[in-house]
């Protein structure tokens, strides 16, 4: 299946160096299974103690959850007639992040990337974990989170009637749970190989039970494979379609509305590239942590760090565009309230939040057309956290900008967040740290059998390179 | 009342005494897809290989025919989509007809999102589920596991390995010819 990569011209696998280092099959399964089988009580320190660090603020994300739902909706800074505010804005960033792990693992499968196999298991993981942050906000945003299965068709006595199946909020409920749903299967069934691979190496009655009863009896035959690989073509097959369906369907709750800076036709696009964006940023803050913290540098190298830059300056270079193209389009079209909502984004009262959009999305990437800052752990480290923060404000000045100067002046409003929207925030982060933290101690954080797949194929054709030129 | 534990594992098809397959093993993924055609080459049928990762020529070269799990997720996924269309017909104009915002009660191009995201989650657990069931998994045993080096298979080891019931299948000259192709501990595997 990944064998495509083999007709690929060996001279240029020559001066390409290879994409993991390992002595072979075994020590790739010892290089990312130790990590999974240390001793609990002999994980190091520092891991305890970013541990508790953003556990506690998962408790403070439970306290501002609670408090909201005792007290109202009145407590976050929503107003009139800034209606959707943070929770919107911190909703579609974190449906957004989540975008980046679904593209590793379809998109760049189906292209036979084969460099994505070193890092689409903790990018799904982080998919996973992302949409589980961004459900959170509409949820408590509904203010009465107990009645959130009214949001599904199902029958029931008290409130007796369906959903309005033409309301792009329901859509947008049917794909962020699909999309959880699909991401939640790929990811295990991308898991359970190598869950096998740690049950057979159990030494430990708990290990053995564990990983023997969530691998499910795989054992690796011919037969298995051969359904495993058409199961893994098909899911990559429906999740392309999928990633780029959510977002398009995240942006019609906007593009459909009368609101001008929302009611635009670029809107799906934009968000989908913004999305792709932004999660990439956010997979290269984790993995550099991770490649230092866990010594992952033979796994994860220079060179998969560098491919994702590219993706990051080219999708950053689609979402300027895309910023130009509504700039073009408010002149342009002659409409007195888009022409007045643009001229306001740029030089309004949040001026301030569209020119740190600016500077972060399409100024700070461009560092990225030189090889030497694509390939410099710090640069690329801070450049993922800018990129970070300025697609929350994208969502933020999208949302916020939007909706303060209505149509009526004396409708305007400003918005300012109450310190129970900053500290939601700040706990959901907390929530998604904390999920990452545990799933790269405790599960395989590297595909193994999809790796080894990689170092086969490498060893073989620079095998054929020396025979060749002996 | 005495339970017979012989007799259960003779009813389950696990009696102790009952051979499961000849297995051997490579550490080189070519070398088992070369050896596994020179078995099939010999006759045999009922051949299977494990390794830890996705083996290049593997079905080929020992007789596994590709997976139909592919028309199995294209019937669900259909499946699918009626759902969603019935779901949004039935309850939009049959069930409970609302007139929101002048717009039709039914129509294909508004029920497009709900039927494409319907479409796409029958099929992935069509996916998931049909193939752990085309692989008869979950699964508590397999005889197997009581090769020596079965639990290398998902680490570093290729197994090769002929099924007892094979109808060319002899313990010895089976262990033979699988010694002949190149597998290193060669195992008669009871179970």
């Amino acid at each position: 299946m990944a064998d495509i990569a083999i007709r690929q011209d060996p001279q240029l696998m020559a001066t390409n160096p290879p994409l993991v280092h390992a002595d072979g099959y075994h020590d790739l399964t010892e290089q990312i299974s130790t990590i999974v089988e240390g001793d609990v009580f002999k994980t190091p320190l520092k891991y305890w103690i970013t541990l508790s660090i953003t556990g506690s603020i998962v408790l403070l994300l439970g306290a501002m959850l609670t408090y909201l739902v005792s007290t109202g909706i009145g407590v976050w800074g929503n107003n009139r007639p800034i209606g959707w505010a943070w929770d919107i804005t911190n909703f579609v960033f974190w449906i957004g992040i989540g975008h980046a792990g679904t593209l590793i693992s379809a998109i760049l499968f189906l292209f036979r990337q084969r460099w994505r196999t070193s890092i689409n298991r903790s990018a799904e993981a982080m998919t996973l974990f992302a949409v589980m942050c961004a459900g959170i906000f509409p949820l408590f945003h509904t203010g009465r989170p107990w009645r959130a299965y009214w949001l599904m068709p199902v029958p029931n006595t008290d409130l007796n009637m369906w959903q309005n199946f033409r309301s792009p909020l329901i859509w947008d409920v049917f794909a962020v749970s699909t999309y959880l749903t699909v991401s939640a299967l790929f990811w295990f069934t991308g898991l359970v190989p190598d869950l096998a691979t740690i049950r057979d190496r159990a030494t430990t009655k708990v290990r053995q039970w564990v990983f023997g009863f969530l691998s499910l009896g795989w054992r690796g035959s011919a037969r298995h494979w051969s359904n495993y690989e058409v199961a893994y073509l098909i899911l990559a097959g429906i999740s392309t379609p999928l990633v780029l369906s959510v977002h398009s369907i995240v942006s019609f709750d906007f593009a459909t509305s009368v609101i001008p800076g929302w009611h635009t036709t670029i809107f799906p696009p934009y968000f989908v590239a913004g999305a792709i964006f932004s999660g990439f940023a956010c997979v290269m803050t984790l993995l550099i942590i991770a490649r230092w913290a866990l010594n992952l540098h033979n796994l994860i190298t220079i060179k998969h760090l560098e491919n994702m830059n590219k993706i990051i300056l080219v999708t950053g270079s689609f979402v300027g565009y895309a910023y130009c193209t509504e700039f073009f389009i408010a002149w342009y079209s002659g409409g007195v309230y888009e022409r007045f909502t643009f001229v306001n984004r740029a030089f309004g009262p949040y001026a301030w939040a569209a020119w740190t959009m600016y500077s972060c999305n399409v100024f700070i990437p461009q560092l990225y057309w030189f090889k030497k800052m694509r390939t410099s752990i710090p640069v690329m480290f801070m450049i993922s956290i800018t990129t970070n923060i300025g697609m929350w404000f994208e969502r933020f000045v999208i949302i916020v900008t939007s909706l303060h100067r209505d149509f009526l002046p004396s409708s305007w409003g400003y918005f300012k967040p109450t310190w129970v929207d900053i500290c939601t925030f700040t706990g959901t982060v907390g929530l998604f740290l904390t999920l990452f933290l545990l799933f790269a101690r405790f599960l395989p954080m590297i595909a193994m059998s999809e790796v080894k797949g990689v170092w086969a194929k490498e060893k073989q054709l620079f095998a054929k390179e020396t025979v060749g030129h002996h | 009342m005495a339970i017979d534990i012989e007799q259960i594992k003779d009813k389950l098809g696990f009696g102790e005494d009952k051979i499961y397959a000849v297995m051997g093993e490579f550490s080189d993924p070519h070398d088992l897809v070369h050896a596994g055609r020179r078995i099939r080459e010999m006759g045999y049928t009922k051949i299977d290989a494990m390794s830890p990762f996705p083996v290049h020529g593997i079905d080929a070269a020992i007789g596994v025919p590709y997976s139909k799990l592919g028309w199995i997720v294209i019937c669900i996924a259909l499946c699918g989509s009626a759902t969603a269309l019935l779901l949004q017909w039935w309850c939009g104009t049959y069930n409970y007809p609302l007139v929101i915002g002048g717009k039709p009660l039914f129509d294909f191009s508004f029920s497009i999102p709900i039927t494409f995201e319907l479409t796409v989650l029958f099929s992935a657990f069509a996916s998931v589920i049909g193939m752990f069931a085309m692989n008869g998994l979950p699964r508590l045993y397999h005889p197997s596991a009581n090769y020596r080096l079965a639990h290398r298979a998902t680490d570093d080891r290729f197994i090769l390995l002929v099924e007892a019931d094979d109808p060319k299948f002899d313990p010895q000259i089976t262990a033979e010819h699988l010694k002949s192709v190149g597998a290193g501990t060669v195992e008669v595997v009871i179970g």
